[in-house]
């Protein structure tokens, strides 16, 4: 009998398998398999020639190119995450805000969030850089009082630089906000509105039931809006990371080809790592402290009335 | 007389009270300065948001008098669809359409079905190293595509199927296309909620569970196909990193290669200009008012690069929106 049931079970999951099939075998063939032959090639000499590619080992050798000697890439990568800490800062809680005011009961909102959602079928790396070229990606106002040379005249350079690139491309880094706002408004919709109730009848306000009760509950919303967008920022239309690195490809002199490119390519991924572990030690749900509760003068009083009765009708009930 | 007066106070006192609970509001309503206020900001950033799609819109149907004119900015004296013509034109639009639909829809189609398996897997099934494989799925998400760029490239140039359109089939098919991560989630999401009992009473019948799954499993999750097929559809659409890598340079001795209108975009200047050239032959001396509507033909064409997905969008957006819900990811 118990034997039978394992087979049944096992010729179940077999079936799981097989329904997982075509996934395991692309994933095999276009995931796993080139994930380790690109990080191969970073530590190889790859040369095109007529016969085919020759490859010969060079150990670190593209990686230590790539930090002692490229010009570019290095400067591009950190200018990469330069502007994309400022935007990821600025699409969270840009979404945050719009998915609160949506979250309220005003009619329309289907209508907004259509409007919020837009950009998303919209983005793609030709159309925003014709946007770009066109200057329609900022909001006029910023361009009339000059807002980018104040920020030039008055920030150290570090700073200026990607505020201003913020600043021109204000909009498409708003763009990127749609999905991130439904995710908060699907996660504001799950708060038990008890909590809120319970909230006002102690007398909470506005500004207190958001940093304690809504702020805590979407942490987890948080925290896939950030991996959600760094992912996005990472593999946008506009990256300059990657258009070097698919440029590199093709390059065949000094500091191109196969290895350099797939060298850069790690290079980046692992920054992304680092980036997306940062992310997530930041947002991460943590346990929730121990809070201490401070009563007020009032309460103690009647609590220590209700336990001097209490001992009182003790003392009575032995008494008796 | 003293009555009257109190009673006096007090109407007004209440009335003062109902004006406050109007414009401020209560515990359960929101106040009219709440109210207009919302209405106000959110009006206010949907504008900014659609601004660059209106901007483009209008730019688009602007003659070349209007263009000149600094005074006309948002209503054109007359809509001319010049600069339509012209970009259809440039771009080569209804032969390049046709390798678009091709590019986005086959593809997406396939995906759709690769992820819809690989989510009744994960959902329907017990097997072991299930959450170690959904850690992979994961995974192939968040790897950026660089990654993988070379490898798939020598592997694609060494069967010889560069510049064919099984480059996109080939990975779709198998779940490892445009971000099927996200489709894998949402099948899931979206099996795990619906209940078994279907199926087992299929099963009790002698259903196999091939049969269970294109009989019960597949129509049931038809509206996650949709979702999945949707967003499939606009993001190889809007696909040029990998289009332009596998398929931007088509093998030898193929006479057509494949070239989307997103592709087109990216090279429109150099194809106006060659356009130019062939219709009049004074490209050269371009400059002045030409440059100026070379803007103008430059937004009409994208325009009708992304007038497609306008129209899909519009039509089915909740289809788009409800994805979110669908998806599972705030935990049901």
């Amino acid at each position: 009998m118990k034997r039978r049931r394992i087979g049944l079970v096992t010729r179940r999951e077999m079936k799981g398998y097989i329904f997982l099939l075509p996934w395991l075998i692309g994933f095999a063939c276009f995931f796993a398999v080139p994930l380790v032959q690109s990080f191969i090639y970073s530590l190889s000499n790859v040369k095109m020639t007529a016969a085919g590619r020759k490859m010969s080992w060079a150990g670190l050798a593209n990686y230590l190119y790539l930090f002692n000697e490229d010009t570019v890439f290095m400067d591009l990568l950190t200018a990469f995450y330069r502007e994309t800490v400022l935007r990821l800062a600025v699409i969270l809680v840009f979404s945050l805000i719009i998915a609160l005011m949506l979250n309220t009961n005003i009619r329309g909102k289907g209508i907004y969030r259509t409007i919020f959602f837009l950009p998303i079928i919209v983005v793609s790396g030709p159309v925003l850089q014709r946007l770009m070229d066109e200057g329609a990606t900022t909001v006029p106002l910023i361009e009339t009082y000059g807002v980018n040379g104040i920020i030039s005249a008055l920030l150290p350079r570090a700073l200026a630089g990607p505020l201003n690139s913020l600043f021109t491309q204000l909009i498409l880094v708003l763009w990127y906000s749609g999905v991130p706002i439904l995710i908060y408004m699907a996660g504001l919709q799950k708060i038990d509105r008890v909590v809120y109730e319970a909230a006002l009848i102690d007398g909470a306000g506005g500004w207190v039931v958001f940093w304690k009760i809504t702020l805590p509950a979407l942490q987890p919303m948080i925290l896939i809006n950030g991996v959600y967008t760094l992912v996005f920022l990472a593999t946008s239309g506009l990256n300059n990371v990657i258009a070097e690195i698919n440029g590199r490809m093709f390059d065949t002199s000094f500091g191109g080809g196969y290895g350099v490119a797939s060298a850069m390519a790690w290079v980046y991924t692992l920054t992304l790592a680092v980036g997306l572990a940062v992310i997530y030690f930041i947002t991460r749900p943590r346990r929730a402290r121990e809070v201490e509760i401070i009563k007020t003068r009032e309460q103690l009083r009647v609590e220590r009335l209700h336990a001097a009765r209490a001992a009182a009708r003790k003392g009575a009930k032995h008494g008796g | 007389m003293a009555g009257k007066k109190r009673r006096g106070q007090a109407v007004r006192r209440s009335r003062a009270e109902a004006f406050r609970k109007l414009m401020m509001g209560t515990n359960e309503k929101l106040g009219l300065i709440v109210r207009v206020f919302l209405y106000v900001m959110l009006t206010a950033l949907g504008f900014v948001f659609v601004y660059p799609i209106l901007h483009m819109g209008v730019t688009s149907l602007k003659s070349l008098t209007d263009l000149l004119d600094p005074s006309v900015q948002w209503l054109p004296h007359q809509l001319s669809l010049d600069n339509y013509q012209k970009a259809l034109d440039v771009m080569g639009f209804q032969e390049h359409l046709m390798d678009t639909l091709l590019v986005s829809f086959l593809p997406s189609l396939c995906q759709t079905l690769s992820c819809a398996l690989a989510g009744y897997a994960f959902a329907r099934f017990r097997f072991r190293g299930k959450s170690l494989l959904m850690g992979f799925v994961l995974l192939t998400f968040i790897v950026p595509f660089p990654v993988l760029m070379v490898p798939t490239y020598t592997l694609y140039s060494d069967y010889g199927i560069l510049g064919s359109i099984l480059t996109m089939i080939l990975p779709a098919a198998t779940g490892q296309g445009l971000r099927s991560a996200i489709f894998i989630l949402i099948y899931k999401a979206f099996y795990e909620q619906t209940p078994p009992s279907l199926d087992e009473a299929a099963r009790v019948d002698g259903a196999t569970e091939k049969r269970v799954f294109l009989t019960i499993g597949l129509p049931l999750g038809l509206p996650a196909m949709l979702t999945t097929f949707l967003f499939s559809f606009v993001w190889y659409w809007n696909e040029t990193y990998t289009t332009s890598l596998y398929m931007g340079n088509a093998a030898l001795g193929d006479t057509h290669s494949v070239s989307t209108l997103l592709m087109e975009l990216s090279k429109f200047e150099d194809s106006y200009k060659a356009y130019l050239e062939k219709v009049s032959g004074w490209a050269s001396k371009m400059g002045g008012a030409t440059s100026v509507q070379n803007e103008a033909v430059t937004m009409a064409g994208t325009i009708l690069t992304i007038l497609p997905l306008l129209i899909i969008y519009f039509c089915l957006q909740r289809y788009f929106t409800e994805a979110i819900d669908r998806s599972g990811i705030t935990g049901e």
